[in-house]
């Protein structure tokens, strides 16, 4: 049947912007209950300590302090969800919303304070006095497999919390015949996902019914409320979670929090409602944080450099608890060590190491950009190796295009791919012999500023994803459907219910485009709903890039159900056969007298009215569809690099970056060229400039925007992206890929490889994450033998 | 975040500001407040008053004076950076107060907050430093000048008196040759290492950035310069007598090196 699409493909302006550019939105922190106190969370200053006691009484003292309490002062019906148990031997300890044993983490929760006010509740938790007695500490992954090192979990006597492997092809085998072996180590260093709206909440409870509204700053409302149960008692009948505007998120808001638990509780214990914003300075000890590996990675090549095997080592972080999916954070890479490559054997080892930091999980890109890091800057190794090209060896080791699924050496079956197409647009973009030829130039002058080219020709694995998938063969312990609910108003206008929880993304756009396109009408039409668990009961909500990929597609589906109820009516109403009706140009037409048409709000209102139905046929005009995709989207492209970096100083600036992705069938190109432009800008600032760091005790030397270096407009360049190459998925009917995380996954290698072929002519291979001008410095003195 | 409890006046002109700084324990002026209240709402600063002048509008201006500039010391940043004076007077105040924060920042912060404040990762006591200014400071007794040399005791830490008030920055006119780098990595954070050169009597003199506890001079440059050495054999002492922070924006030994290289730019640039 033919649809006719006028939509989907365009960049029409987002629907959500005329209310968030003038300040019309409402996020969590502008709500106000009537009644409502305010809580605040004493954090321990100490990264493991024991807690020998909390003392509460000076702070009940203090003006405007009602209540005040321990960890030891709530029963809790179990522990915060941790959904992604990735091995069935995991060490997973029972993280409860406050410490009542150990402090784990500077910042981890010892007590809360409920208060009239604000500042009122903090001034009260400046006076709980917790008797701290201060344990040794590690935060370093490899420290903390070291005989001798603190343990973070005493019961477990070991900071490992899991192992995951995964071997295909005689991979001994091949490496022990291999004639070229480079081996290289990364260290992916951690990051602070800084979302510019912090978290918030609002619970209002309601002692005669017993049911609670929370508001939270959220990416997963519906995995909340069922996590809520789990941590409460309070069953999820009782409960609904609002996410309204939410200000990002980039993985941070992908998250089960204690405070979210501790709002619920304190609001159930009081009787009243209760709000928590968290402070900047709070949120960088609090809200968890990304990355955090230290990679081996090999790769066996013959002498040509045609690539033979893949063997990663990884040390992944966890920080002091398992958070919601952090065990399986680092396997979703798992899969792509081999990135856009051809080989004969495969191996990768995750182990998951348990530290005294702030819990580390999902960040933009969640495992990928990490197996990125790897391959792309390893690949570079092997180049210099084998004395081949960076563009010649990636040309030498692409799968060739295919339009059918391919099987990876990764384990993947991967929909539909054509690298080297995006790599030959971007490089039509990037005017690189001219680049080549400055080099040169600079290089044969010994200029103090050197310029250097760094690639990224990557593959990665979204749109989470497959619930059979991810459940039988990644043990993930929850779904990856999406749901959605296609409405008609008795006057034609037309409300999506949609389960996934756009935040910042422009899902309201699309899905407008998209159902506009299915029903004949336009996206001013249609009305998208979401992030209430009251108005959309059913989703799993918005991360790993499906909201387009999985999100969209349902909402098609949903449409489309609309449709054929819709073409029974029609044909009814036009006393003809369903088969006589086509669908053109936005309304069912009978075949040979297109004149004689209805269009979906016409039959909307007979639908409603009801008066002349065919027999059979309910009143009303409404479709909903569950999809559950067969297998995940992979999105790829080609990025190119160009830097300038002051060879006496260390400093780098960004020239040049051209970045080509083909994500399959592109909805919206404004979204999606702001979704890389996002990314690139944050890959960037992940290469160059941002890293959190702990001193020997535990604490958290980042610990602001002020010292934690988030690049501003000035640091970088403007981003060229091209569209240029489109494969669509086989995955789903709309051909979707996916593109919310492909920029941070690209870009760090990218920059990072341009930075070493800057610094090659001094003997540099390579450098430190980030390559601020101190680590630049150091390599390159380093590479001089010691003296700058 | 929110501040512990503070109480606010604000004072109609400086005899009464004085007197407010006298009559209330642990008082703090407040100017542009850009230092003070993020310290405030982080509570490690807890002042028990705030005495607002952010309004006494008479101490706002750039003026000559004689042989010498002459700026109110409630001046913001953003008039020190475009007032014509400077720009042909003494350009390395100008060009120095321009490079400050951000735009938000050089519209509310004031030269004189700056200098009280005594940050040495400030960007203008150390030009202020390399030039041999001098600091008008009125208190009950009176007025009084600090000469620069004199003003920044360590850190955090000024000559002003608890009661005193700094009413006015006097700068040479010093437009012969000079160079104000700033090292940081992004526009908008203090400097990792900052050099101001400014030529004198056939000499230069070199004030440091971040390099101790106060700002510095870099008495050995200045001395090498003297001396005849070319700008790289000079600039080879820029570490001599500092002290260099070790924290999140560079280590003390890469400081070092840094200040090697960028006085050696700032020398040849002065010197150009």
């Amino acid at each position: 049947m033919a649809t006719t699409q006028t939509y989907v493909g365009q960049s029409i302006l987002r629907k959500e912007d005329p209310e968030l550019l003038t300040g019309r939105g409402r996020y969590t922190d502008d709500l106000s209950v009537t009644g409502m106190l305010w809580m605040s969370v004493v954090r321990s200053p100490f990264a493991h300590a024991r807690i020998k006691g909390v003392d509460v009484s000076r702070a009940l003292q203090t003006p405007g302090v009602v209540a005040a309490f321990a960890g030891s002062d709530f029963e809790w019906a179990g522990p915060l969800l941790m959904a992604w148990p990735v091995t069935d031997d995991i060490n997973n300890p029972p993280h409860m919303p406050l410490a009542t044993d150990k402090a784990r983490y500077q910042g981890d929760g010892v007590a809360v304070v409920v208060a009239e006010s604000r500042g009122a509740a903090m001034d009260g938790a400046e006076v709980v006095d917790v008797d701290y007695e201060a344990l040794p500490a590690v935060t370093d992954v490899e420290a903390a497999l070291e005989d001798g090192a603190p343990i973070v979990h005493d019961d477990f006597g070991t900071n490992r919390s899991y192992t995951w492997s995964l071997t295909n092809g005689e991979i001994d085998e091949v490496f022990s015949k291999a004639p070229v072996v480079v081996k290289e180590r990364y260290r992916v260093q951690r990051q602070v996902p800084n979302a510019i709206e912090p978290r918030a909440i609002v619970v209002e409870p309601n002692m005669a019914s017993g049911q609670f509204t929370m508001w939270s700053s959220t990416q997963i409302p519906h995995v909340l409320r069922t996590a809520m149960t789990l941590a409460t008692g309070i069953p999820e009948s009782k409960l609904r979670i609002v996410a309204p505007r939410v200000g990002g998120g980039f993985g941070s808001k992908l998250q089960v929090y204690p405070e979210e638990a501790l709002a619920l509780a304190v609001a159930r214990r009081l009787g009243r409602p209760i709000k928590w914003t968290e402070t900047r300075s709070e949120g960088y000890l609090a809200t968890h944080h990304g990355r955090d590996q230290v990679q081996e990675m090999e790769i066996a090549a013959d002498e040509d450099g045609k690539i033979l095997g893949y063997r990663a080592n990884i040390l992944a972080n966890m920080g002091a608890y398992l958070r919601i999916i952090a065990p399986g954070t680092p396997v979703l890479g798992g899969f792509l060590y081999c990135g856009a490559y051809l080989g004969d054997a495969y191996q990768v080892t995750i182990t998951g190491v348990f530290t005294n930091t702030t819990p580390v999980d999902a960040y933009r890109g969640a495992g990928r950009p990490e197996s990125t890091n790897a391959i792309e800057r390893a690949i570079d190794a092997l180049a210099r190796r084998v004395g081949k090209d960076v563009v010649g060896i990636r040309r030498m080791n692409f799968v060739p295009p295919f339009t059918e699924p391919h099987q990876s050496i990764g384990g993947l079956s991967i929909d539909s791919g054509n690298y080297p197409a995006t790599l030959d647009a971007a490089l039509g973009m990037f005017d690189y012999e001219q680049l080549r030829k400055e080099q040169q130039a600079r290089r044969d002058s010994g200029d103090v500023r050197q310029i250097g080219i760094g690639f990224s020709t990557y593959l990665e694995n979204c749109g989470w994803g497959p619930s059979k998938i991810i459940g039988n063969v990644l043990n993930y312990a929850g779904g990856g459907w999406e749901a959605a609910t296609v409405r008609c108003h008795p006057t034609g206008k037309v409300v999506v219910i949609t389960g996934a929880t756009p935040h910042g993304q422009g899902g309201e756009t699309v899905f407008a485009q998209v159902a506009a396109d299915q029903l004949g009408i336009t996206p001013d039409d249609v009305e998208v709903l979401f992030g209430d668990t009251d108005i959309s009961p059913n989703g799993w909500d918005t991360y790993g890039s499906r909201n387009a990929a999985v999100g969209a597609p349902a909402v098609a589906q949903a449409a489309e159900r609309v449709r054929e109820k819709a073409r029974k009516i029609a044909a009814h109403e036009l006393e003809v056969a369903e088969d006589d009706l086509d669908w053109t140009d936005g309304a069912f037409r009978v075949k040979g007298a297109p004149d004689r048409a209805k269009t979906i709000p016409e039959v909307a209102f007979s639908a409603w009215t009801a008066h002349n139905l065919p027999d059979g046929v309910e009143p009303g005009l409404e479709g909903s569809s569950f999809f559950d995709p067969e297998n995940l989207v992979f999105p790829f492209g080609a990025h190119i690099c160009a830097v300038e970096v002051d060879t006496e100083t260390g400093k780098t600036e960004v020239l040049k970056y051209v970045a080509v992705d083909d994500i399959g069938t592109v909805l919206n190109p404004m979204l999606a060229e702001g979704q890389v432009i996002g990314g690139v800008v944050q890959g960037i600032a992940e290469a160059l400039y941002e890293e959190a760091t702990y001193d020997e005790s535990g604490n958290l030397m980042s610990s602001n925007m002020a010292n934690y270096g988030i690049p501003g407009a000035p640091e970088v360049p403007s981003i060229m992206v091209g569209m240029g190459s489109v494969t669509p998925s086989t995955t789903n009917t709309l051909g979707i890929k996916g593109v919310g995380e492909t920029g941070t996954i690209a870009s760090p290698p990218a920059v990072l490889n341009a930075v070493v072929d800057a610094l090659t002519p001094l003997g540099v291979t390579q450098i430190e994450r980030p390559a601020s001008p101190e680590n630049i410095w150091r390599a390159i003195r380093d590479a001089r033998g010691g003296a700058a | 975040m929110i501040p512990a409890a503070f109480d606010y006046v604000r004072a109609g002109s400086v005899d009464e500001a004085i007197s407010l700084l006298g009559s209330h324990e642990d008082a703090k002026l407040l100017a542009g407040g850009h230092s003070l209240l993020p310290a405030m709402k982080l509570r490690v600063a807890r002042p028990s008053t705030l005495v607002d002048i952010g309004r006494l509008s008479d101490l706002s201006y750039v003026r000559e004076d004689g042989d010498r500039v002459a700026i109110g010391a409630l001046t913001r940043h953003h008039d020190v950076a475009n007032a014509e004076a400077l720009q042909q007077l003494c350009p390395i105040v100008a060009h120095a107060a321009g490079q400050i924060g951000d735009p938000q920042v050089r519209h509310m912060g004031t030269i004189g907050g700056s200098v009280a404040h005594g940050d040495p990762a400030g960007d203008l006591p150390t030009v202020l430093l390399a030039l041999d200014a001098e600091f008008v400071a009125q208190g009950p007794k009176g007025s009084r000048s600090i000469p620069a040399s004199g003003f920044f005791t360590s850190l955090f830490e000024t000559a002003l008196t608890p009661d005193e008030v700094l009413t006015e920055i006097r700068v040479p006119k010093a437009a012969a040759g000079w160079s104000f780098l700033k090292f940081q990595r992004r526009a908008q954070d203090w400097a990792i290492v900052g050099v101001s050169a400014v030529r004198s009597n056939g000499g230069v003199h070199v004030g440091l950035t971040n390099m101790g506890l106060t700002p510095l001079r870099a008495a050995g440059v200045e001395e090498a310069v003297g001396s005849g050495a070319d700008p790289a054999s000079a600039a080879a002492r820029a570490d001599e007598g500092t002290a260099p922070p070790d924290d999140a924006f560079g280590s003390a030994e890469y400081r070092r090196e840094l200040a090697k290289v960028l006085v050696r730019r700032a020398l040849e640039e002065a010197m150009a």
